[in-house]
Parts: structure tokens; sequence; C-alpha cells
């Protein structure tokens, strides 16, 4: 970076002559890929895929976003710090995502696969106030909805 | 060729400026509207030491209400348990969110940041001003809830507590996210000023250590503030109109929320270590004289903490009711943090080994730092391992633990740093003699009112408790006289500190033969910071004479 | 080396071009002022990313834990709608994109032409909002507590019939019904769309301000920062909207 401020040549019209790059024709190419784009994820959503429908509406945004961040942003061919900043930022929200689905997808896996927790109220006086989970095979069929 | 070369000048080897940034321009408004970086810094310095001054006071009110199990001062009950709730609530929430976060990056790295550039200014200095006003305002909402019956949910704001309890939880939660926008601001100012505004010759691995500290703590800053801005925005639309997020009885997730906080909260512990670090990576090579050991380990290690900081955040909620899966993860991944600590704390030991140590304040007090973090640091370990943690979980442990992190580590380094800075800013020498009783005295104290905590905690006394047994009364009791010798200390220290403002400037440009660039300014520096741009000849932490090196 | 030391007082560098007005002082290029601006702007971007996460992540775990109620109240906001919304800001990124081309190469009635047409689209897309707000209003798809559509298959509530008073009171009083998931999938649409909203609104009062000064022929080649700065914003904006698009809209 040092060099570059020093050089007294790029200065005014002369720094931004090399960011020639782009153009009409190029932005309207990905203006129609765009629309394209939301087309098939639109037409994508009437079938049933089960899980699979919200991977593809994800991935058919992601390639958007990418197209709108390289091409409408500049990004191909800006600086490559800013999109080491762009991508910190995805990064890091999948960061928070994944440790939080890690958390959300595991809890209550102490529970032996086949057996179901139930709600079992103390007798009154035995033990501190509130309720204990307890593992019940026998009375687990009845509240099998209890679990998510 | 001669001018180029201006590394380590001499004591008085230049006459003193008559206009500096202090007095160039006079009046309020000259203050209040200016964009230099250096005015900003010192705003910004004058309200988290008024801050840390507010939160000191809390933080004795409470070690003074534990004094006696009965909390009678004289025949008098010193706090209910209500205000007992809001009164430490309150110093946790000044503490973190006035006082540490803000107090190196935003008060001595605003100051400083740019000169160790070799910068005019920091990228966006209106963005600086703003900033500093928004850090204002955050801090002047969370005074009107304390005035309008102040907040008892603990500076974690958990739910369903927050969202249910009475008290300006909104106006606090509001509070703080105004606060965190200002601490994005100035996160962002100084990653565009370090990328963007290094003198001519000053590569990356160039840097002084305090700009990679820094640095570090600015990403963290503008990656994790945002999350907090976002879940404060959620708890007040769940307490204002229950849109059943966290609240469970209408079909939130508790456990939800503290994700969201922490994700914030844990990398903002990082906010607050980080630059405390870079303080010391500064003091320890300066004060022996001698070049860092391992420069490029210490930078790497900063930015790799920032980085970990983001994974482990879960150790908060080890018996929060997250998956066991979870847990077991977040606490391997805790593991990690220690490997840049102790690369950091190993290299400042080599660099001291066999220097030319001078016990100047400053260095006194980063001498402190290295014991007081690796007491803190190591603790940290038992508190990240899971076994031992779901007993020390909510203890007094906890407490002592991060008290020597955020303060025994953090506050000392701000500490240091700011003597080590003072004669920069200011243009005074402050008394040296008054400086080693202060630290002597903030040691002595510290350690006999958070070291006795770790006892308390191991033998079961949970934290923000009212209550407690009256076999804990003679250690709550010598922590609680401890807390008054750390008072002491400070109010010595802002004694002699006060007092060296009212003598004719006397500070040399370079009292303590730094070689970074801000020792090559006057003291105090002029307004544009350099008579002419400086230029980096020689890699940073190079003592030995100019003329041996040529 | 002395060739490196460069004299900031004197302004000897500018002395041999003509000062910029925009040029702050304590850059020593223009070029070294623009590249700061983008990487601040890109910064912001990042902030803005990951505020907007936070709200995403609520949404991914809250629909985890209401999967059933979710879909159903998806299946009350319109999807033509939505799509319509999704064109129309792809439409306002192209000729926002074509604006900032048009500023850096310093052509004023293009550069004015674009910016007035991104603002046009932005009102279409806050048009349609405002319909399909009022819309939700009158059903009573309203977020969290003020929710009050009754024609939902309501479930029983999870939560409230957990404590032992009421597992030892189910036999004989059915729980009662809640609108948990329903009202949680609302606040979210409401929570998310309105920040974008808001998003939009500030973007439309922004992109006015660059219209005014393009007008007044303030951008050249030589400085552009404004346009291209809001540029990014703009389109950030239109990527924020490429995700809620199929998220809200098209959940199965």
């Amino acid at each position: 970076m040092s060099t570059q401020t020093q050089t007294a040549t790029t200065h005014g019209a002369n720094a931004h002559a090399k960011h020639e790059h782009g153009g009409t024709a190029l932005y309207t190419k990905i203006l129609i890929a765009l629309l394209i784009l939301t087309a098939i994820t639109v037409f994508a959503a009437g079938f049933d895929f089960g899980q699979g429908n919200v991977v593809i509406a994800l991935v058919i945004a992601t390639i958007k976003a990418s197209l709108v961040g390289l091409f409408f942003m500049h990004l191909v061919w800006d600086k490559p710090v800013n999109a080491v900043i762009a991508m910190a930022g995805f990064l890091f929200l999948g960061i928070f995502i994944m440790f939080c689905l890690l958390d959300f997808n595991t809890r209550n896996n102490f529970i032996p696969q086949n057996m179901t927790p139930t709600l079992v109220p103390l007798a009154p006086g035995t033990a501190p106030a509130g309720n204990v989970i307890r593992t019940n095979p026998a009375a687990g069929q009845a509240e099998g909805g209890e679990k998510k | 060729m001669d001018q180029a070369i201006k590394t380590t000048p001499r004591i008085g080897d230049r006459p003193r400026p008559r206009k500096n940034y202090l007095n160039e321009t006079r009046g309020f408004k000259s203050w209040a509207f200016t964009l230099d970086h250096k005015r900003i810094g010192i705003m910004y310095l004058i309200g988290v030491l008024f801050s840390f001054l507010l939160g000191g006071i809390f933080a004795l009110l409470v070690r003074l209400t534990l004094l006696s199990p009965t909390h009678k001062i004289f025949g008098q009950v010193l706090l209910t348990a209500e205000q007992y709730n809001r009164v430490f609530t309150l110093h946790g929430a000044i503490m973190v969110f006035l006082f540490i976060i803000p107090a190196i990056p935003a008060s001595l790295g605003n100051f400083v940041l740019p000169l160790m550039l070799g910068a005019k200014d920091v990228a966006f200095p209106r963005l600086n001003l703003f900033s500093f006003y928004l850090w204002l305002t955050g801090a002047l909402m969370a005074l009107t809830a304390m005035v309008f019956g102040a907040v008892d949910t603990g500076w974690t704001f958990y739910t369903p507590y927050s969202t249910t309890t009475d008290g300006p939880v909104t106006l606090m939660t509001a509070a703080v996210f105004v606060l965190g926008f200002s601490s994005i601001f100035t996160g962002l100012n100084f990653i565009a000023t370090v990328h963007k505004l290094r003198a001519p010759g000053m590569g990356w691995f160039d840097l002084p250590l305090f700009i990679w500290g820094i640095y570090s703590t600015a990403v963290i800053q503008v990656l994790a503030t945002p999350v907090l801005g976002i879940t404060l925005v959620l708890l007040m639309l769940e307490r204002s109109f229950g849109i059943g997020i966290f609240d469970p009885r209408i079909g939130g997730d508790p456990v939800l929320f503290q994700h969201f906080f922490w994700f914030y909260s844990h990398p903002a512990v990082y906010i607050m270590i980080l630059p405390g670090m870079a303080i010391i990576s500064e003091l320890i090579p300066t004060f022996s004289q001698k070049t860092i050991f391992g420069y490029r380990a210490i930078a790497y290690s900063s930015v790799s903490l920032a980085l970990v900081s983001f994974i482990v955040w879960g150790h908060h909620m080890f018996v929060a009711g997250q998956s066991q899966l979870a847990t077991v993860v977040f606490s391997a991944l805790t593991f990690l943090v220690a490997i840049p600590s102790g690369v950091k704390v190993f290299n400042w030991l080599g660099t001291m080994y066999q220097g030319n140590i001078k016990l100047d304040t400053p260095m006194l007090y980063a001498m402190s730092f290295l014991v007081l973090f690796a007491i803190g640091g190591l603790t940290g370990i038992f508190l990240g391992t899971l076994a031992t943690d779901v007993h020390l979980t909510d203890t007094y442990f906890v407490v002592a633990h991060f008290h020597y992190v955020m303060m025994g580590s953090t506050v000392t380094a701000f500490i240091g740093g700011l003597h080590y800075w003072w004669p920069k800013m200011t243009g005074r020498m402050y008394s040296e003699k008054w400086g080693r009783v202060g630290c002597l005295l903030w040691n002595v104290g510290f350690n006999m009112t958070f070291l006795t905590q770790f006892f308390l905690g191991s033998k079961g006394m949970p934290r923000r408790y009212y209550n407690y047994l009256d076999q804990f009364q003679p250690l709550h009791a010598f922590s609680t006289v401890g807390s008054w010798i750390i008072g002491l200390g400070l109010f010595i220290t802002a004694a002699y500190l006060l007092a060296s403002l009212r003598k004719p400037a006397d500070a040399p440009d370079n009292p303590w033969n730094g070689t970074t660039l801000e020792w090559q300014t006057s003291s105090p520096p002029i307004t544009h910071n350099f008579e002419e741009q400086p230029v980096l000849e020689r890699e940073p932490y190079d003592y030995r004479p100019v003329v041996a090196a040529r | 080396m002395s060739t490196t030391s460069v004299d900031l007082h004197a302004h000897g560098h500018e002395a041999e071009h003509a000062h910029d007005p925009h040029h702050q002082h304590h850059f020593t290029t223009m070029e070294q002022q623009f590249d700061t601006s983008k990487i601040g702007m890109w910064l912001f971007l990042v902030t803005e990313v990951l505020l907007f996460g936070g709200l995403f992540v609520g949404f991914g775990m809250m629909q985890a834990r209401y999967p059933r109620e979710f879909v159903e109240a998806h299946t009350h906001l319109v999807r033509w709608q939505g799509a319509l919304n999704t064109v129309v800001l792809l439409i306002s990124s192209y000729t926002m994109v074509l604006a900032v081309n048009a500023a850096k190469k310093g052509i004023k009635s293009k550069q004015v032409l674009f910016l007035a047409l991104t603002i046009v689209c932005a009102c279409i897309f806050l048009v349609v909002k405002y319909f399909e707000y009022s819309h939700k209003f009158e059903e009573g798809w309203l977020p969290a507590k003020y929710y009050s559509y009754k024609g939902d298959s309501l479930p029983a509530c999870m939560e409230k019939s957990a404590g032992p008073e009421a597992a030892a009171a189910a036999p004989t009083t059915p729980p009662a019904p809640c609108t948990n998931g329903y009202a949680t999938f609302f606040s979210f649409y409401f929570m998310m769309t309105g920040l974008h909203g808001i998003h939009i609104l500030v973007g439309i009062i922004i992109l006015t301000w660059v219209l005014i000064r393009a007008n007044r022929g303030e951008f050249s080649s030589s400085y552009y920062t404004p346009v291209d700065l809001v540029g990014l914003y703009w389109h950030l904006v239109d990527m924020i909207w490429i995700y809620l698009f199929p998220l809200y809209y098209l959940i199965q």
C-alpha cells in the first residue's frame, strides 16, 4: 500500500483508469440471469422435495447473492481486501448458525432412543417442588407427542 | 537522507513547539466539534474514567454490603436485597459497557493509533466524533435508567427474568444498543485506518504490536457487536410485545437468548483483554530496552485469539440447558484459547530475559499484569473444563476468575498504558514515587479482594447472592478490606496524575526511549501530529542507537 | 530513501495538480481516500449482514421449533407479491449499477436518469409492501400479542400444559389453545421485512440526496465516491431480500 501512496502519478483521473470494467452489456446479462434464477426458485417451490426445498431455495439465493456481490458490487474487479471483509461477514454468520443448530438438533439426546421422557409429578412432601424427567418406557408410549 | 532518519531522537533534541493540540484552539466549541483524534481520545478518557469511578463506587457498595451476613454497618442495613441486586447490576453494566469496552481502544487507542502509524488522523474523523457522541448518548441513557429505579437483571439481561421484571430494562438495553454502535464505529474506523493510513515504508509486520492488538479488537467489534444490537432489539420487543422468541411462556426459548447474548459477549471478553495485551506488548520491550521476542508469534496470536473467541461462547452455558454434545464441543474448543494466550505470555517473558529492565511505574504495572493474567488465565481452564465447571458455575470462583482477567489484567494494563502515554498526552511527568505506591496498593488490594473469592467460590458461595452462611464471613470481610485498599490505591493514582497537570509542561518527547512513531513527535503532539510525514526505516523495537544501526 | 519522504504540510503533492475540493487533508492521494471509504463501507455492510443475520438465525431456530405452524402461517403470504418485489428490487439494483457506471465515466444525464429510476423502483417496492401489510392488518395476522387471526388449526400449547398442575388437570380440561408458532412467524415476518423496509426508506433518502448532488454535476471520474458507496448499500439491501423472499414466501 505504501508504495502506491508515494508514487505521485496515481492521482485523480489516472487513479481510476484501471477500474475500467463491467459495462452495460455485462450488467444486462447479470440481470437476466438473476431474473431467470428467481423464476426457477419460484418454480421449484411448487414441488415437494421435503427438506430439499429449503436447500434448493438457499442455494439459488446464494448464487443470486454471489452474482450481485461479484458483479454489481464490483468484487470481481476490486481490491481483494473488500472481498475478504465481505466473506468474513458471511463466515461468522455461518459460525453463529452452525453452533446454534448444533445445540438445537442435539437437545435431549441424552435420553436413550428407545425411551421417551415423561413428566412425573412427585408425591407431595417427598422431594423438592417441581418435577423430574424420568425415562419411563411403559408410560412413554402415551405421551410420545411431548418430545420434539 | 538525514531528514528521513528520525528514529529514537535524544531527549531535548528539538525545541518544544509553542502550539500543540491542547492549546492551538480554545473554548468549548473547539472541543465539542473537534475532529482531532487526540482530543476525541482525551474526551473518551475523561468519560471512561468517570464511568470507572461510578462503577467503582458501586463495587465498593457491593463489598461493603457483604462485610457481614447481617448487612449492617453501624447498626444500619446498608442495602436491602432489592437494592443490592440493582447495585451489582449497575456495577456490572457500567464497568463492562461504559468502561472496559471503550477504555483502551476508544481512549488510549484513539490517541495513540494514528500516531503510531505516522498518520495525521484516523480514516474517518467525523465518524470518530459521532462515535464519541453515541457513547455519550448511551451513557446518559444508562444514567437516566439508573435514576428511574435501576435494573436488577445482572449485566447479562437473561430472559425470562429480564422480560418480566419491573424497572427500566428497555431503557437500559436501548442504552447498551447505542453503546454497541459506538463501539462498532470505533472498530470500523480503526480497521480502515490500519489498512490505508500507514506511514510510507510501514508494512504489516512493521506495525507496533499495540496496533496488532487493537486491530484484532476492532475485527471483533465489527463482527460481533451487531449481533448484540439485534439481540437487544429482540429483547426489547419481547418485553414490550411478546414476540415469542425468548420467553418460554409464549413459546420462546430462553437458551436461545443466551446463544445470542454470548455470541457477542464472549468475543466482547476479548474486546476487553486484547487491548490490554496490546499495551503490555509495548511496555515490556520498551522497559526492557530489548527487541520483542517472537514479534510474529505475538502478532498472529492476537489475530487468532480474535478468531477463536467466536467459537467458544457456549462455555457460558454449560448448565443452562444446551445440548450435551454442544457442551462437550464448546468445552473442547475453549482450550484452544490457552494456546495463543500462552504464546503471548512466554514471548513477553522471553523479551524480559536478559533485558535491561527499568522498573518505572508502567513496567511495574506490566509485570503485575503478567502475574494477575497468569492467575486469571489458568483459573479459566478450570472453568472451561466441563466436569469442574458444573461444580463451580455461578460461584465466586467465576467472579474471581473474570475479575482477574477483566480487572487484574485489562485494568492493570490500562493504568500502565495511561502512565506510559501520560507524558505524551499531557506533556507532563507524574510523581514516580507515588506511582510506585499506587501500584503496590493496587496489587495488594486486588489480590486480597479476589484471591479470597477463589476460596469462597470453591467452598460453594454462589455469586450474586445477598445472603450467605456465617461460616463465609471471615473470607468476605477480608475481601471487603481488600476492596478498600484498591480504592485507596486508585485514589492516590488519580491524585498524583491530576496533580501533575498543575505544573508546567516538563515531559521530554521520548521519556522512555521508545521506538514507535508516537515518541518522535513533540509532547504533547502538535495538531497535525508530525511536522513532516514520518517514514519508517527500521523495524519496530530496535533499541540499538541510531548510529550503530547505520 | 529520501524520495519517500513526503512533506504533507506544504501540500507539495497537490501543488502539481489542481486541488480537489473533496480531498481531505489526512489522505495523501485521492485514490487512497477512495479506497479507504470503500473499506469503511464494506465493513459497515458486514455489520448490516450480521445485524440481519441475527434475525435470520432467530427465524431459523424458531422454524425448527414450530415447523408445522410456520408452514401453515406462510400460506397467508401472497407469493406473487413477493415475487414482484423481488423483480422490482433486482431491476433497481441493475439501474443502480448503471448509475455508478455513468458516474465513473462522468456522464451526468445518465447518472441522473438511472438514479431516478432506482428511486422509482424503490417506491414501487414500498407500495407493494403497503398493500401486503394492510392486508395482513385487516386479517389480524399481526405480530406478537396483537395476533388475532382465528382461522388457524391451533394445536395444543405444549409449554402451558407442561407443569405438574396442568398434567394433573389434563384428563378433565383440554389444554388451552395458543398462537405460539403463528404469532412468532408473523413477529419475524414484520421484524425482518420491517427492518428491510426501513433500509429501503433510508436508501431512498440517501439516493435522493445523491441524485440532487449528481444533478448539480458534483461527481466526475475523479470523485464519485458517494454514488459508489450508496450503490454498495443498495445492492446489500437487494441481497438481503434475495434471502428473505424464498425463506418467507416459499417455505414448504
